[in-house]
């Protein structure tokens, strides 16, 4: 083998390119062709089955793709399914998939490599583990049919496989599916629009997606994650920095667009030239603050309901979020303005009454341990305005400061408050998420064997049950709205609210998807 | 000399071990677990814990020291539990820009600190000694990010002359490397100038009030070189350490101008791993940090007895 001079030349100046970050105009002879992005997040986990990442999930959106996937309606369309044949009895699922879908080592995408995606994701994901809870038979038929036998008739069948947000159900080719869902997969070959540039990944700093030009995409407009995936771009390179550094860069022309501008940088952004600051994400985040249902004081019904009604959600979101163009007052616990939209069973501000309740309870100034994560800006913001607002009810709030990571491993604590325990932590899920009472894991209300905080109640895991099984999307509605009511009964979580995080992107960028989940194709630099 | 060197180099090893515990014991008893971050916020303790059994983060203490021990005499440091790369090739990928952007910073803060220095000393008591001593007073007060966030804002925002953040290799691109580490430089500088000032001030006075410096004026040595040869020359240990410990300083501790300028060192790596509790790489930097210290403590030891030849080991 040879290597002539242009060659060496055409190398040198690909590893100029591959090895450093964008300066200004430096990159200018590629910048038609290239989106240079600052992602919400560092990416650092490959493996969007192994891990609920939000950031694992939109690298995973990059270079995979699903049978099935979420329109702007929140129905799941076909995506890599040219379409299902569902039995009268409704047990059984034929999914064929369409032509021309390949991997990108060249393979052909087939039903075997479904097989093993669909089964190693149900081993990880709630909605999926629930899916393979009533199928009796998951099997390829051919080299493009897969057929998906149930035990009995389950009403979210497509929903779950085209679930939007994390665990997303992805194919990957049988060789990936095949690792033990408790470990990280090594290889990154997909079928998505885009490629993983795996050898010039630095964590924390630069990851690059080529696009993957044998991806053959729906005839459909885009609508959310469904429809046509065309990459418009060659490459897309997600550079990691600090939300000033990325406010500088942007400003500056040096990466043309950011996926989530923090609250106190908007109004500087919206003032520069040449940038603008949008927000693309219909459903927005939900605000939770969720109660510890183990340990005392918050394993007191009557405490978390008075807790419910000591807090209001304009003042949280407020000095949280603070421009109210990006929040919204939202007694739902589905995002508000989506199918499932309710105010069933909400517990309105009111100071007086929640003082009541809490002379009721019997409460007798116990220590009331709220964690709170210093160096998130909602969510610490979120715990400050609580800790003043349970202390006006005359609750003994000890606000413990740490880091978000800290909170992560705390919350898991089942024992008292004084040996480790809590009672209260803030977090947030994206809207979609928690579009119906399935998709949110945090809505289980399973006891010692759910999410964090643990909370039981057999009523609402009936009401879960009850909405898979529904029929119609009249008597599923119904059923949404009694979860509801139920969970609010309960005092399962206190609703902060609904905020929005805005986009800030260059002028010359275009065709950004309005989606809960931030996507690359169809859009152009 | 050899003898020192030997006995020296000896020495590192016990000294490594111990860091090697204390960093595995103190990451250990800290609150945080990456088991819960990769599973991330919709994962259950069930989940959890399967995912610490496969990361081995269940095993007793003592056996996890172990196998850790057991790579690392292989000369392996271990894979990110995060990133499934190896330790050695995430701290491969930061060694550059940091060792550029610390060998940039400590030239231009010699460069111009030295001379400032020796300036201040000679004209000491004078205005052009308190100017110096205001401004280096000034650098030492000036927060790192605020003096970084001001250049960005005038020379990159305002100016358009510099790029406002990321770092170009010297190798592949010299004029983009320029562009990019002038003003981290200049901000990272701007506290060395100010210590190394201070310490060349306080050193060469100390040494103008030698016999030999009034020897060499009465032999008609003009003042240049009794400045330069004789008092900067006896006053070079101090400096010297000085500048050897801002080398082992810069090498991991440069983390806010890293992520002020968006520069991928090592600084923004520990710090990213600490976040996250991702242990081998946690683990791994602060050895290589641990062995760069005991490294540049031996070459000041050495270069003292070049600077001063009565210095003898």
């Amino acid at each position: 083998m040879t290597i002539s001079r242009r060659d060496l030349l055409a190398g040198t100046a690909a590893a100029a390119a591959l090895s450093t970050l964008p300066a200004s105009g430096v990159l200018a002879q590629a910048k038609k062709n290239v989106l240079k992005v600052v992602p919400h997040a560092n990416l650092q986990v490959l493996d969007p089955i192994w891990t609920t990442g939000y950031i694992s999930r939109n690298h995973g959106y990059m270079i995979y793709d699903t049978l099935f996937a979420l329109d702007d309606n929140l129905r799941p369309q076909p995506q890599m399914a040219e379409g299902v044949e569902i039995s009268a009895d409704k047990t059984k699922y034929t999914i064929r998939l369409r032509d021309g879908l390949s991997w990108h080592d060249g393979t052909p995408v087939t039903a075997e490599d479904c097989v093993a995606s669909l089964t190693r994701w149900g081993k990880r994901d709630g909605m999926g583990q629930r899916l393979f809870g009533v199928t009796d038979k998951l099997e390829a038929d051919g080299a493009k049919t897969i057929v998906l036998s149930l035990k009995r008739p389950y009403g979210v069948v497509l929903d779950s496989i085209g679930k939007i947000s994390s665990n997303v159900p992805f194919m990957m080719p049988k060789r990936v599916a095949e690792t033990p869902a408790d470990r990280q997969i090594e290889d990154t070959t997909g079928s998505g629009p885009f490629m993983f540039n795996k050898a010039n990944w630095k964590p924390g700093n630069l990851a690059i997606y080529e696009k993957f030009k044998a991806y053959v995409p729906r005839k459909e407009p885009v609508s959310s994650a469904a429809g046509g995936k065309i990459a418009k771009v060659d490459r897309v390179e997600w550079y990691t920095m600090d939300a000033n550094t990325a406010m500088n860069a942007l400003m500056a022309g040096e990466v043309d667009y950011w996926e989530q501008v923090t609250p106190d940088l908007i109004e500087v952004l919206k003032r520069a030239p040449g940038v603008k600051v949008e927000n693309l994400d219909p459903t927005g985040n939900m605000g939770w603050a969720r109660f510890n249902h183990l340990v005392g004081p918050s394993s007191n019904p009557l405490v978390r309901r008075a807790i419910m009604k000591a807090i209001n959600q304009e003042e949280v979101l407020k000095t949280a979020i603070g421009n109210p163009e990006y929040y919204k007052v939202c007694k739902s616990i589905y995002p508000c303005g989506t199918p499932l939209e309710s105010s069933s069973g909400f517990f309105d501000y009111n100071q007086a009454e929640a003082k009541t309740l809490l002379q009721q309870s019997g409460y007798k100034g116990e220590d009331f341990v709220l964690l709170q994560p210093t160096d998130h800006p909602v969510l610490n913001p979120f715990s400050q305005v609580i800790a003043e607002k349970l202390r006006a009810i005359g609750i003994n709030v000890k606000l413990q400061a740490m880091d978000w990571s800290t909170v992560l491993q705390r919350r898991a604590s089942k024992e008292p408050t004084d040996k480790g325990g809590w009672n209260m932590f803030c977090t947030w899920w994206i809207g979609g998420d928690t579009v119906n009472p399935l998709t949110g894991v945090g809505f289980g209300a399973t006891g010692e064997r759910g999410w964090f905080g643990w909370s039981s109640d057999e009523q609402a895991v009936k009401l879960q049950d009850a909405y898979a099984d529904a029929s119609s999307p009249e008597e599923a509605k119904k059923i949404a709205h009694d979860f509801q009511a139920r969970l609010y009964e309960i005092g399962h979580y206190v609703n902060l609210g609904q905020f929005f995080v805005p986009v800030g992107y260059r002028e010359n960028v275009k065709g950004m998807i309005r989606s809960p989940v931030q996507f690359f194709w169809n859009m152009e630099a | 000399m050899w003898f020192f060197v030997l006995k020296r180099a000896a020495s590192t090893l016990p000294v490594m071990l111990v860091v090697a515990l204390v960093v595995f014991l103190m990451l250990r008893f800290t609150p945080g677990d990456p088991a819960v971050i990769i599973a991330g916020d919709q994962a259950t303790s069930e989940q959890i814990a399967r995912i610490r059994a496969t990361l081995g983060l269940d095993l007793p203490l003592h056996e996890q020291f172990f196998t850790w021990m057991g790579q690392l005499l292989r000369g392996d440091l271990g894979v990110s539990i995060f990133t499934n790369l190896p330790v050695t090739t995430l701290i491969g990928q930061r060694l550059e820009p940091t060792l550029v952007l610390t060998a940039t910073t400590i030239l231009f803060s010699v460069l111009v600190a030295v001379p400032l220095g020796v300036l201040a000393a000679w004209k000491a008591g004078g205005w052009i000694d308190r100017f110096v001593m205001v401004f280096s007073v000034v650098g030492f007060s000036f927060p790192v990010f605020v003096l970084g966030y001001l250049l960005i804002y005038k020379f990159s925002l305002d100016l358009k002359w510099l790029p406002t953040q990321g770092y170009r290799s010297p190798f592949v691109d010299f004029q983009g490397f320029l562009r990019t580490i002038t003003l981290p430089t200049i901000t990272l500088g701007a506290i060395y100038i100010a210590l190394v000032t201070r310490i060349t001030r306080a050193s060469v006075l100390e040494v103008l009030g030698e016999d030999y410096i009034r020897t060499a004026r009465a032999k008609g040595q003009n003042e240049r070189k009794v400045l330069f040869r004789h008092a900067l020359k006896n006053a070079a240990v101090p400096i010297a350490t000085v500048i050897g410990i801002g080398i082992a300083l810069l090498i991991g501790g440069a983390v806010v101008t890293e992520t002020v300028f968006n520069i991928p060192g090592l600084g923004r790596l520990v710090v990213d791993a600490i976040l996250r509790r991702d242990y081998p790489v946690i683990q791994g930097l602060i050895l290589v940090f641990s062995f760069t210290y005991i490294l540049i403590n031996m070459l000041i030891d050495i270069a003292y007895t070049v600077l001063d030849p009565r210095i003898r080991y």
